[in-house]
């Protein structure tokens, strides 16, 4: 008698759990789903506007003339890889090291603090109002647009998502293994920069990859420093093109072609962020070990 | 060949605890000397202060001194170099995860700037050898991270990696406790072979290890050293009170 009561509640436990379970897991797939299906359908929107445009003399060609067809964005492509290089120049390792300060030596002191904050600040910014600031900073007293401004630009607006990922990364490592490389005799530098730092480089690069494709897509920051320009130029000195900007102007111009241009300028974008975010990870994990957490 | 170590006078403090007083000791060459004591008495305290890894703490104070062989710890030379000559194993084996095992063992000599492959992998092999491990990993040395290995392999691939800058002394955490019977076994084992050429100072809660592996016993109680001798003294006639009532279980 007493063990049949137990079967039934058993049962009715058992149902409930069953329902539970797969009410939940149903709801993360369909979450899940919902996530990643504007971005699927952009992608496939994008090659389905874009991919009918593209073809050699796009990444061959610089821009032709209002009324002649044809001609590509070799420029931009190159324009977007300087600009993208030189914001990279600037906001890895300054991000990286601010990241360095605030979780292994600063820890808790005022300065600390105080940088923690702006860097929260600092990414809230528009990136128009950074547009304009680097544009007061560099472009006026240079008194011409360049590439350099524009790197700069996108440079600043990297450095906050890397500096808080990698204080938060530095921060998981756990204390026994500083205490392992102290206790060693290795100089407290040294142990952040070949331990501390290497243990959670997954997770720093995953932070400048963050702050990679985000500055990658921007356009209000340029429109003010690199500014655009529709011929051959890799002069850091000198106004460059770049594809959100050509994007842009293409976009909103009245021709149809300039529209096509647009759209396959916006799948090539696309394409060349996921290709470069994943060669960096494929670079970056191709020695981790067996085992190796 | 191993120092012995004199201590002074010591005193420690986390903030505003006082967690070593007065601590006086000497712990001759070449033997093991185990520490006893229950939880928060000031033992493991006192180990960090013997290689300096007390200080790495921000609120943490020193004084008082200690020698360790004809070395001031405290004047004569940095952290780090006394760090070098005064390797320590901790409670939780903490290999460097992201490196092989290889480079585990490697990692002090590599990270002081040292280079000579040959010697390197002279070095390696007989750290290993000395932390009885070479035979378990020798073929998976470059392959292998040290975090893929079992807890009892992994602490001996931390006590080979401390092996591997060549210390006078062995500084011993607890290196047991996070470990089952048998990886304790052979690194008590571990213990005996070493001490013919390093000295030896290991913290433990578990008292018929320290009668196993140690010729001489301090009991810690209260950031105070209650009583320091040989060990058979301190288990079969203990000459304080608390001492003995602390071995027989009677409290703690």
């Amino acid at each position: 008698m007493m063990a049949n009561t137990q079967y039934k509640a058993g049962k009715a436990n058992h149902w409930r759990r069953f329902l539970a379970n797969h009410l939940a897991s149903g709801l993360a797939v369909a979450s899940t789903i919902i996530v990643v299906a504007p971005l699927v359908a952009i992608l496939l929107y994008l090659i389905y506007k874009g991919a009918s445009s593209l073809n050699l003399n796009f990444f061959t060609q610089i821009p032709r003339p209002v009324g002649e067809s044809g001609g590509g964005m070799a420029n931009a492509i190159v324009g977007s890889a300087v600009l993208l290089g030189l914001g990279s120049l600037l906001g890895v390792p300054l991000g990286i090291a601010a990241g360095i300060y605030l979780a292994e030596f600063g820890r808790g002191g005022r300065l600390a603090n105080f940088v923690r904050f702006t860097a929260d600040v600092l990414n809230g910014v528009p990136s128009i109002v950074m547009g304009i600031s680097v544009y007061a900073l560099i472009v006026l007293p240079q008194k011409h647009f360049s590439a350099l401004s524009g790197g700069v630009a996108l440079g600043i607006m990297m450095i906050p998502t890397i500096t808080r990922t990698t204080e938060e990364m530095l921060l998981m490592v756990p204390n026994s293994i500083r205490e392992a490389a102290l206790g060693l005799g290795v100089p407290n530098w040294r142990s952040v920069l070949s331990i501390t730092l290497k243990t959670a480089s997954p997770g720093v690069i995953t932070g400048c990859m963050l702050a990679f494709a985000r500055v990658a897509g921007e356009t209000a920051p340029l429109l003010f420093t690199a500014f655009g320009n529709n011929f051959w130029s890799t002069s850091v000195n000198e106004p460059i093109a770049a594809l959100p900007l050509q994007i842009y102007v293409y976009a909103i111009s009245p021709y149809d072609e300039w529209h096509r241009l647009a759209w396959a300028g916006a799948l090539v974008l696309i394409v060349l962020i996921v290709v470069s975010v994943a060669l960096v990870r494929y670079v970056t994990t191709r020695g981790v070990l067996k085992g190796a957490s | 060949m191993g120092v012995g170590i004199e201590v002074k006078n010591l005193n420690a403090w986390y903030g505003n605890n006082h967690t070593l007083q007065d601590i006086n000791l000497h712990i001759p060459a070449n033997q093991a000397t185990a520490l006893i004591g229950p939880s928060g008495c000031g033992k493991s305290t006192f180990v960090r202060c013997l290689n300096r890894m007390h200080e790495t703490n921000p609120i943490a104070k020193v004084e008082g001194s200690v020698h360790i062989g004809d070395l001031d710890v405290y004047n004569d030379a940095s952290p780090v170099e006394i760090r070098r000559r005064v390797g320590m194993v901790f409670q939780r084996p903490n290999p460097f995860p992201t490196m092989s095992i290889y480079d585990n063992v490697a990692s002090g000599l590599r990270l002081n700037g040292f280079r000579n492959r040959r010697v390197l992998d002279e070095v390696v092999e007989r750290s290993l050898k000395h932390a009885a491990l070479w035979d378990e990993v020798k073929d998976d040395l470059k392959k292998k991270s040290g975090a893929s290995l079992s807890g009892g392999q992994q602490q001996r691939l931390c006590i080979a990696r401390a092996l591997a800058v060549d210390p006078e002394v062995l500084l011993m955490d607890e290196p047991a406790s996070a470990l089952d019977p048998v990886s304790t076994a052979k690194i008590e084992d571990l213990i005996f072979q070493l001490k013919s050429q390093y000295t030896i100072v290991i913290v433990t809660h578990n008292m018929q290890q320290a009668a196993r592996v140690a010729e001489r016993t301090g009991f810690f109680l209260s950031g105070k050293l209650v009583e320091f001798d040989t060990t058979h003294k301190i288990f079969t006639n203990p000459g304080d009170k608390r001492t003995e009532d602390y071995i027989t279980g009677r409290f703690g």
